[in-house]
C-alpha cells in the first residue's frame, strides 16, 4: 500500500477577484522508505504541496489518501491527529519554542498525543540521543547552534515514530558544512527505514534523495528515480 | 491529552512571562483585596458583636424603653425619649400576670462610677447595676464566694452588694472583701459576694461592676431617674415566642397603649439583635461586593487585553503547536486556563492581603481574628468567572489561527 496517494489535486486561492492556482493538477504516489526531494522555483507550488502532504491544508479538489485514509475530507481534529502521529515536520527556521529547552521541545508532540510525563521524558531523551544531543537536553534554542537546533527539530519530528518525515528546506538556514551534517542525518534515517520527503531548491541537497520530483506552475514537470537507493557518501558526518 | 498536562503547559507559559503576568494580575489583586478586607473586618466585628449579644442568656428577652440598636437619622432618638419610663410598678404588674416564665427580673445601670474603699479608689469605669433577684438569674450571673442578693435585700433596700474581679484587684489587694464596706457615690455598701469572672468583649472587661438590690440602687440614684429594663427567661425554648407575645400584650395593657398604637417599649432577644446586625452589615457587604465586581470587571478587560497581545505575540508558538498535533480545543483550553490561572493567582494574593490587613485593622478594634471563608470562596469563584469571561475570546482567537499562516508569522 502507498503511504501517500494523491490524485489530481488542485489548490486554488482567491486573491480578491483573482483566482490563483497554487497547484493545478498533481498526482503522486509514495511508498514506504522512499527518499524524495520535491524541487521547483518559487511559485511552483512546492510549499503548497508540502503543506498539503503535511496535512496542514486540504486541497480544493482531488483526492489525498494518507496510509489509505482520505485526508481531503477530514475535520480539523482528524488532521491534527494525523500531524501528531503520522508526520514529523522539519522546518527551514527550525520552529522551536524559544523559551523551552530541547527536552520540552521534543516532548511537545507527545504531550498532544496524551503520553504520560515519565514516558514522554524517556522517549524525548532517546530521540535527542539519536541525533547526538544527549548532553544538550536542558539547553534552550538560543543556547544551541543552528545545526544543533535543527537536530532538536529532527528529534521532535522522530519522537512519535511518524510514517513520514517532511523537511521543508531543512538546510536553508545553515552553512553548507552544517547543512551536509544535517543531510547526513537524514540519510541515516532513510537507511534505518524512514520515509523522507524533502522540499528544496538546492540541487546539491536534492542529490541526497533517491527520487526527485520537479514542479513548475502547479504541475509535475518531472518525476525521476535518480538511483536505486541512497549510497552513503564519504564517512558519516552525522555523528559530529 | 489530559487536564493536568494542559495545566502544566499553561503554567509553563505563565512562568515564561513572569513580569507581564504579575502586572496583569494586579487588577485582580486589587479587586479581590477590596472585597476580602472589608468582609474580614465585618466578619470580625460581627463575631464579636454576636458573642457580646449572647450575654443575654438562653431563652431570654429584654423589655426596655430604648431599642437595643438605633438606626434611622437624627431625631429618631427623640421619639424614643418621649416614651414613658418603664417603672418598677410596671415590672411588678408584669411579674404578677405573665405566665410560662422561668425567671423574670428588672435592672438599672449606671456607668463610669468610682468606688472607694478606705483610701483606695477605682478608675471611673465601674458599672453600678441594680438588680432584682430574678435579674441575677436571667443574666446568668453566678456568685463565686459569699452569697447572692436575696428577696429580703431587695424588699428592704439592704445596703449590700456583689462585686466583680476588677473591683477586688483595685480595692482589696490581699484582703478578703467579703464583709467590707465600700462606698458608691458616698453611699456605704457591704460586700456580700463575689461575682464569677466573665469573658471579655471587645477587649473590655465585664468584671468592672458592682451589683446591688434594685431598691438600694434607686435610693442612691433616685426612683424616677431612669427607666428599668425587664428581662424575661421563658420556661423552655418551645414557649419562648409565646412568652414574648404575651409579654408584649401585658406590657401594652399595663402601659395603657391604645389598640392600633405602636408599642411604647422595645423587646429584643439575641436573635432579633443578630438579625438587626445582619441587616446593618448587609448593606455594607452589598456595597463592597459591587465595588469589587466593578474592579474585577476592569481587571478582566486588562486581562483580555494582555491575553490578546499574548496571542498575537505567540502566533508562531501556536503554529508550531498545531503543526505537531495540537487540536483547536488544546489551544483553546491552554489559553483559557492561562487566563483563569492568572485570575486565580491574583485572587489568592488578594485574599492573603485582604485577610492579613483586615485582621490587622480588626485587631485595633479589639475584635477576634477571623477569616470570612464564604467570601474567600465567593472571591475565588469570581476570579474563575472573570478568567472565563475575559479569557474566552482571546483563547478562541488563538485556537482559530490557521496553522500555515501562524507558522509563517515572524
Amino acid at each position: 500500500m502507498n503511504i501517500i496517494k494523491i490524485e489530481h489535486i488542485a489548490k486554488i486561492y482567491q486573491l480578491g477577484t483573482q483566482e490563483v492556482k497554487a497547484l493545478a493538477d498533481v498526482s503522486l504516489k509514495l511508498d514506504k522508505n522512499e527518499y524524495v526531494a520535491i524541487m521547483g522555483p518559487s511559485g511552483s507550488g512546492k510549499s503548497t504541496l508540502m503543506n498539503m502532504l503535511g496535512c496542514l491544508d486540504t486541497p480544493t479538489s482531488g483526492i489525498y489518501e494518507f496510509t489509505g485514509k482520505n485526508v481531503s475530507e477530514m475535520t480539523d481534529n482528524d488532521l491534527a491527529k494525523i500531524r501528531n502521529q503520522e508526520i514529523g515536520f522539519v522546518f527551514q527556521t527550525f520552529n522551536l519554542l524559544a523559551r523551552s529547552n530541547a527536552l520540552h521541545n521534543v516532548e511537545l508532540p507527545l504531550i498532544y498525543a496524551g503520553i504520560s510525563a515519565q514516558e514522554r521524558k524517556e522517549r524525548a531523551e532517546k530521540a535527542l540521543a539519536d541525533v547526538g544531543l544527549e548532553d544538550r537536553i536542558h539547553h534552550k534554542p538560543n543556547e544551541l547552534s543552528g545545526g544543533q537546533r535543527q537536530r532538536v527539530a529532527i528529534a521532535r519530528a522522530l519522537v512519535t515514530n511518524p510514517s513520514i518525515i517532511l523537511a521543508d528546506e531543512p538546510t536553508g538556514n545553515l552553512d553548507s558544512k552544517t547543512g551536509e551534517e544535517i543531510m547526513g542525518l537524514f540519510n541515516e534515517l532513510h537507511e534505518k527505514g524512514n520515509t523522507i520527503i524533502l522540499v528544496t531548491h538546492e540541487e546539491y541537497i536534492a542529490e541526497h534523495a533517491v527520487r526527485i520530483i520537479r514542479l513548475r506552475d502547479g504541475l509535475v514537470e518531472s518525476d525521476d528515480v535518480v538511483r536505486k537507493r541512497y549510497i552513503p557518501i564519504k564517512n558519516n558526518l552525522a555523528k559530529n | 491529552m489530559d487536564f493536568s498536562q494542559i495545566f502544566s503547559v499553561s503554567l509553563n507559559s505563565l512562568n515564561n512571562n513572569k513580569l507581564r503576568a504579575s502586572l496583569t494580575i494586579l487588577g485582580v489583586v486589587v479587586g479581590i483585596f477590596s472585597i476580602i478586607v472589608i468582609m474580614t473586618i465585618i466578619t470580625m466585628l460581627q463575631n464579636s458583636i454576636e458573642n457580646g449579644v449572647s450575654q443575654l442568656s438562653k431563652n431570654t428577652f429584654q423589655i426596655q424603653k430604648f431599642p437595643a440598636m438605633m438606626g434611622g437619622g437624627p431625631g429618631s432618638r427623640a421619639k424614643f425619649r418621649n416614651r414613658k419610663d418603664i417603672t418598677m410598678e410596671d415590672f411588678y404588674k408584669l411579674e404578677e400576670t405573665l405566665k410560662g416564665v422561668k425567671y423574670i427580673g428588672a435592672e438599672q445601670w449606671q456607668f463610669g462610677k468610682v468606688i472607694k474603699y478606705k483610701n483606695l479608689s477605682t478608675n471611673p469605669n465601674i458599672q453600678i447595676i441594680g438588680e432584682t433577684t430574678g435579674g441575677i438569674q436571667t443574666n446568668d450571673w453566678h456568685v463565686e464566694f459569699g452569697r447572692s442578693i436575696n428577696e429580703q435585700d431587695v424588699q428592704y433596700s439592704a445596703n449590700v452588694c456583689l462585686i466583680g474581679n476588677d473591683v477586688i484587684e483595685k480595692l482589696f489587694p490581699g484582703i478578703d472583701p467579703i464583709g467590707q464596706t465600700i462606698k458608691v457615690d458616698n453611699y456605704p455598701l457591704m460586700v456580700i459576694g463575689i461575682l464569677e469572672q466573665q469573658a471579655q468583649m471587645f477587649g473590655s472587661s465585664r468584671d468592672s461592676r458592682v451589683v446591688l438590690p434594685i431598691s438600694t440602687f434607686q435610693n442612691i440614684y433616685g426612683r424616677r431617674s431612669r427607666s428599668v429594663n425587664i428581662m424575661v427567661m421563658s420556661e423552655s425554648k418551645e414557649n419562648y415566642d409565646d412568652v414574648i407575645e404575651s409579654a408584649t400584650g401585658h406590657m401594652r395593657t399595663i402601659r395603657k397603649v391604645k389598640p392600633g398604637e405602636e408599642n411604647d417599649f422595645d423587646i429584643f432577644s439575641n436573635e432579633s439583635m443578630i438579625s438587626q446586625i445582619n441587616v446593618m452589615t448587609g448593606g455594607i457587604k452589598i456595597g463592597a461586593l459591587v465595588v469589587s465586581i466593578i474592579a474585577l470587571l476592569a481587571a478582566g478587560v486588562g486581562i483580555m487585553n494582555i491575553m490578546l497581545v499574548s496571542v498575537t505575540e505567540r502566533t508562531k508558538e501556536i503554529g508550531i503547536r498545531k503543526a505537531v498535533g495540537a487540536k483547536r480545543s488544546n489551544i483553546l483550553t491552554q489559553f483559557l486556563i492561562e487566563a483563569i490561572v492568572l485570575c486565580l493567582i491574583g485572587g489568592f494574593v488578594g485574599i492573603l492581603l485582604g485577610v492579613g490587613i483586615g485582621n490587622l485593622a480588626g485587631s485595633f478594634l479589639n475584635a477576634q481574628s477571623a477569616i470570612p471563608y464564604d467570601w474567600v470562596a465567593i472571591g475565588l469563584s469570581l476570579c474563575v468567572l472573570v478568567g472565563i469571561i475575559f479569557g474566552t475570546y482571546p483563547a478562541y482567537k488563538a485556537s482559530n489561527l490557521d496553522p500555515i499562516e501562524a507558522l509563517r508569522y515572524e
